[in-house]
This record gives C-alpha cells, structure tokens and sequence, in this order.
C-alpha cells in the first residue's frame, strides 16, 4: 500500500465513511496500483448505446471484468467484436464509482481470430452489397472507348496522380483530366472519398471515373472497403476503375467497381486508347471512304494501299513518324475530293435545295441554281435552254 | 457541327458515312455530300489528334454546392 494515501483522513466524526469516500478512496488505490494492461480473454455480453460507447464482459473460466470502450476509441475499429470472440484488450483498470464496479477502461481492441476485426467488418459490408445486388457481374458497365473527359478520384499529393497523368498525357492527349482531390486515408477519408464520388455525377459530359491511390498498407487500405465508399461507388453514373494500388487484396471498391486495375497507371491505360491505334484507324477509314465513293482510279487506290500497308506494319515505330505517314495519307485522300477536281476548273451546279442537276431537262429557262467552284458558290439563273 | 462533337460521335459518323458509302446505292450527289463530309470529319479528328495536349483542371466543391473547376497546377 502506497504509504503517501490518506485512508483516514476522510473519516466523518462519527467514524464512518460515507459510501462516495470508500469508493473514491478505493479507485485511487486501484489507478495507482494498477497501470494500464494487455489483457487476454473472451468477449460475453457486447452491447453497442446509441452514444457510440461499447459495453461488455471479457472472461475465461474463472473470472469476468466489466469494460467500457468509449466511442473515441472504438471509431478507428472496422467492426464490432461478437461475443465469444478471442480478444486482447488493452485498458486501463478503474472503479466506476456511481455502480461501485470494477472496470476496465478499453483503449485497444485486437481480434485473435483468422483476420481479426478487418475480416469481419470485410465479410459483412460485402454480404449487405451482395444483397442489394451491387455486386452483381451484370451491373459492370462498358468502359468508352474514346473518352473526352476522365475524373480522377484520389490525393492531389500521391504518385497515383502523377502516373494517371502522365500515362493520359501519353495515350490520350485528347480527353480533358478533372482531378477532385481527396484524403484516402486516416480520419475523415471515408466522408471525404463519398464527396467527391457524389461530385462525379455533376460534372458535365463525364465519360469514365479513376477512383483510387497508390499502394499502401492493409490498414491505409482500409478507406476503399467502406461499405459507404463502396456504395458511393455503385451510384456514380459513369463506369467506374477502381485502382486501389494492392496485389493481394481485392477491396470492396474493386468489386463493387465497373473495371478493377491493379495499379494507377493500369487504370489510365484501361480508361484510354492508344493514340497510335487510332490513328490507324482514321487511315483505314479514310482509306474506305475513298473506295467508298468509288472515284478509285487503279494508280490512286494502290499508291493509298501501298501506303496503308506501310503504316499497317509501323504500328511499332514512334508517334512522330506515324504522324509524318498519316500527314502523307491525308495529301492523297485529298486528292481524291471533288474539291480538287473543282480546282481544275469544273464546276458544280446544285438547286437551292442543294440537288445537283445533271440534265438539261433540270435546267429551264429562268431557273435560279447555284455554281459551286473551286473557292466559293455563286447564285446564277439559265437565261435560255 | 463537328469541333464541339465528341471523339466517339465523329468516329461513329465516320464508319456510319464510310458503310453507307460502300453498302447503298447512292446517287452521284449523295454520295459527294457523304464523301464530303467524311474528309471533314476526318480532318477534324487528326486535327483534334494532333493538338492534343490532355487538359489538366482541379474540381472543388464551393460552400453553396456549386462547383468550381480550376487549371491544375500539380
């Protein structure tokens, strides 16, 4: 007994104590006896209030202590533990002096079972998704194959940014970037995450949405196996790419997600073309448009083949070069408009309805109709037939 | 028309005009409006293609709810 306490001194005169003394004496004794303490036992009795504070029993074969875990400390926890769980807490021993009881203060709670509290949290948040059908492989929407506007979901300071940046830059220069930055981890993460989702849905001619980070731990993780984040995700009204940087662990966000990337510059590449396989599409539709019309004099169409046939074969050599190609591509393609043959000093006559007339019988005498020449239209009339 | 039209709706015009150019039997003047407005579509995408420069903006959410979208500086 620590000799500095003062048992007696609070004795009334009449040489008792009143009940607040004794137990206020006793749970000084008890703190200053007993310091914060690991303890090993099973979880009995759990019982969550409204305030957010956690109420049970922890017990093995002899004996039971009451604990507490206050809301502040217990947020950080992804799950509630259920009874008969194998626990350590650590807490700190006390007397509740309104109740006369001996408690533990609980400040760490850590499952012993496969997985721990995280599993737990995992397998429920995915059953309620699973239920109401988020999870569903018919729900994953088409990603756009060429999108004009990408919406990147993530911290404004992580290399996940950079490389979705750099990989768009590199792709698909054409689609415009729009970044709404957002904390990923630690307190606030989750309500910060669902904002900016809730955001997506009001950005103008959104074609796709990145939502991720760069890798991290299975607890920095934690933020994208929010049933509220993973929720958020399943409402954004364009496909989603989840790009929660880990190779092990599939995330409620990857599976509630239209496309899952393993990592950031994954998604951008998911989420853009190749600019060189587009480009070689616009050749071969070029290509087609001109035999389309069937203006394909043998020498033109096979000077255009032959350089089809260069490109086609290119499709490894740097953007540069293809683009000095297709330049190459379009001269000759343009030689084949009718505006070129305009230039020769053709011209074209059209009604005011735009029909070309081709027939003397189609132009009587004080018919208004129109001259397309080589720079310009001019209004004309037949003066006699 | 097309500057403001997206990418995937030229390319889709694009094959739409090239199928009709090869599958229907279209009169001279059909065929020269389509022809025509293919080359310009065309131009219009390697154009686009060419000056790309993949945009970067910054979108904030104001006290009001209105949106506010900013260049990217990062």
């Amino acid at each position: 007994m620590d000799a500095t306490l003062d048992l007696f001194g609070a004795a009334s005169p009449d040489g008792a104590w009143t009940v607040g003394e004794v137990t206020r004496q006793a749970r000084a004794v008890l703190e200053a006896g007993l310091g914060p303490l690991w303890v090993r036992g099973e979880v009995s009795g759990f019982r969550a209030w409204h305030s957010g504070h956690w109420y049970f029993a922890l017990r093995d074969r002899t004996a039971q202590i009451r604990c507490v875990m206050f809301q502040k400390d217990n947020r950080r926890l992804p799950a509630s533990p259920a009874d008969g769980m194998q626990v350590f807490v650590f807490g700190r021993p006390t007397l509740w002096e309104e109740k006369g009881e001996f408690r533990l203060t609980v400040l760490e709670l850590l499952s012993t079972e496969r997985g721990g509290l995280w599993q737990l949290a995992f397998e429920k948040a995915k059953a309620a998704l699973q239920k109401d059908g988020l999870l569903d492989p018919a729900r994953k929407r088409p990603l756009p194959l060429y999108p004009g506007r990408i919406a990147v979901v993530t911290s404004k300071d992580g290399a996940a940014l950079r490389d979705i940046i750099a990989v768009t830059r590199r792709r698909w220069p054409v689609a415009e970037l729009f970044v709404i930055p957002t904390k990923v981890q630690g307190d606030g993460a989750e309500d910060a995450i669902c904002g900016a989702l809730a955001l997506l849905g009001r950005i103008d001619r959104l074609d796709v949405a990145i939502v991720g980070r760069g890798g991290g731990s299975r607890e920095d993780l934690w933020t994208f196996n929010s049933e509220r984040v993973a929720r958020g995700v399943a409402a954004v009204p364009v496909p989603v790419i989840s790009a929660v940087g880990h190779e092990t662990d599939v995330t409620l966000c990857d599976l509630v997600a239209d496309h899952r990337a393993p990592t950031p510059s994954a998604a951008a590449e998911a989420a853009t073309p190749d600019q060189g396989d587009v480009t070689a599409e616009l050749n071969h539709l070029g290509a087609r448009l001109a035999r389309g019309l069937g203006l394909r004099s043998e020498r033109v169409t096979q000077r255009l083949d032959r350089t089809l046939d260069r490109l086609g074969g290119a499709a490894t050599l740097r953007l540069e070069r293809q683009r000095h190609r297709l330049s190459a591509v379009s001269g000759r393609l343009d030689a084949l408009s009718p505006l070129r043959i305009l230039e020769r000093g053709y011209a074209l006559v059209r009604d005011a309805e735009g029909r070309v007339l081709k027939r003397v019988a189609q132009l009587a005498p004080g018919l208004a109709f129109r001259l397309r020449v080589t720079d310009g239209e001019v209004a004309a009339r037949v003066t006699d037939s | 028309m097309a500057e403001e039209a997206s990418f995937t709706r030229q390319l889709e015009r694009l094959e739409e005009i090239v199928r009709r150019l090869e599958a229907e039997d279209l009169d001279l003047d059909q065929a020269l409006k389509l022809f025509e407005e293919g080359v310009e579509r065309l131009r219009l995408a390697r154009e686009r293609l060419a000056a790309a420069e993949a945009k970067v903006k910054q979108v904030l959410s104001e006290h009001a709810g209105k949106l506010r979208v900013e260049d990217f500086d990062g």
